[in-house]
């Protein structure tokens, strides 16, 4: 564990740092819209409970979180790019 | 340590990345066809594009000593317009025979539409008949897990398939467990922003073992490492792995997949195709 730790440490201390830095600027950019109400924020948030838990498949949970959970095809293109969460409220 | 790129978009790509790769122990490069971040808009361009896969990649790599190999499709994020993937899939047995295809690939699904779906199975037919190796692109994060998930559906609907001569790439962790239970090969891509970062492809391997595990950068016109796969070698040094192990998945595990093709052989390493069959 401890070697783990040295080496992975600092890295993942950043990343937590950027996460933070990031979640100030939309705040500061949300002109009156909070950013709460994105899909893409509230699979964060939630992205971000499981990160703080006792979770022992902290990456398979988060995995999941951020998924298209049906199979259902779409009938029609709606884009040609992922946003990189799911949005539940999308039209099929 | 030599390695074999499994996933490089080297129409992309400049000649000095040709060399750093080499550099750095790329003996060959697997190249699928992909979409050129626009959409063509005939079938005579993507004749065009197969001509530039078969003809003028492998002359590039050969002048560093690397064996570009190829493989061609309409991609998914073209298929839409199902007149043109028709046109596309009637002009591409004529390129099949050619000394560096290995098959049909990369097919798959990009938001899993109903038409991706229906050109999908138009490919995987097409491969079926002309007894090719399939490579398929599994859709990006959101559309990851359902796009594999369908994707395998469909796979096993088609009788005659045998699973270890595809390859399903760009797994992730929620992915690469339904991939090898079910028989098939698969890739992780090692991309700055998306996909898996080095450190977590070791990860992966630590988790699932080497089996059926290949490794690749996938680089193209975005964002993307042409030496990723050095980085995660690094990467597996760092963390105490043999080199056996770091070898079995750049380089044996991929070289066990292409050589079921006929056609894959590195002579200057003494692999050739005919001692393959051999075996």
């Amino acid at each position: 564990m401890k070697q783990v730790m040295q080496e992975y440490f600092i890295e993942n201390r950043t990343r937590v740092v950027e996460i933070a830095a990031f979640l100030n600027r939309l705040e500061r950019a949300s002109d009156g819209v909070s950013p709460a109400e994105d899909f893409r924020m509230t699979a964060l948030q939630r992205a971000l409970a499981v990160l703080a838990s006792n979770d022992p498949d902290k990456l398979g949970q988060i995995q999941l979180i951020f998924s298209d959970p049906t199979t259902e095809p779409k009938l029609v293109l709606d884009t040609k790019s992922a946003a990189g969460a799911w949005n539940p409220a999308a039209v099929n | 340590m030599n390695y074999i790129e499994m996933h490089g978009h080297m129409v992309s790509r400049t000649t000095d990345d040709y060399n750093e790769m080499a550099m750095a122990g790329c003996v060959a490069i697997s190249e699928p066809a992909f979409w050129a971040g626009w959409d063509r808009k005939s079938a005579d361009a993507f004749e065009g594009y197969f001509r530039q896969l078969t003809e003028f990649e492998p002359t590039r790599a050969a002048q560093v000593g690397i064996r570009h190999m190829t493989w061609l499709c309409l991609n998914p994020k073209e298929s839409e317009d199902r007149q043109l993937t028709a046109e596309v899939l009637r002009r591409i047995p004529k390129f099949l025979d050619g000394p560096n295809v290995l098959g049909i690939g990369e097919i798959g699904m990009n938001r899993v539409t109903v038409n991706e779906i229906a050109g999908f199975n138009d490919h995987v037919k097409l491969a079926l008949e002309y007894r090719q190796m399939i490579l398929i692109h599994t859709p990006h994060l959101e559309d990851k897990y359902k796009g594999t998930r369908v994707t395998i559906e469909n796979l096993l609907k088609h009788p005659g398939l045998e699973p270890k001569k595809v390859l399903i790439d760009h797994a992730e962790e929620h992915t690469i467990g339904l991939i090898l239970e079910n028989g098939f090969y698969t890739g992780l891509t090692l991309y700055p922003n998306t996909k898996v970062s080095p450190a977590r492809a070791a990860d992966i391997v630590e988790k699932y073992g080497p089996e059926r595990i290949t490794i690749s950068s996938a680089c193209d016109w975005g964002p993307s490492v042409p030496k990723a796969v050095p980085h995660f070698m690094l990467e597996m040094r760092r963390r105490g792995h043999s080199e056996a192990l770091i070898k079995k998945v750049v380089f044996d595990n991929p070289l066990e997949f292409l050589l079921q093709s006929g056609k894959f052989e590195l002579p200057r390493l003494g692999i050739t195709a005919a001692a393959a069959a051999r075996k």
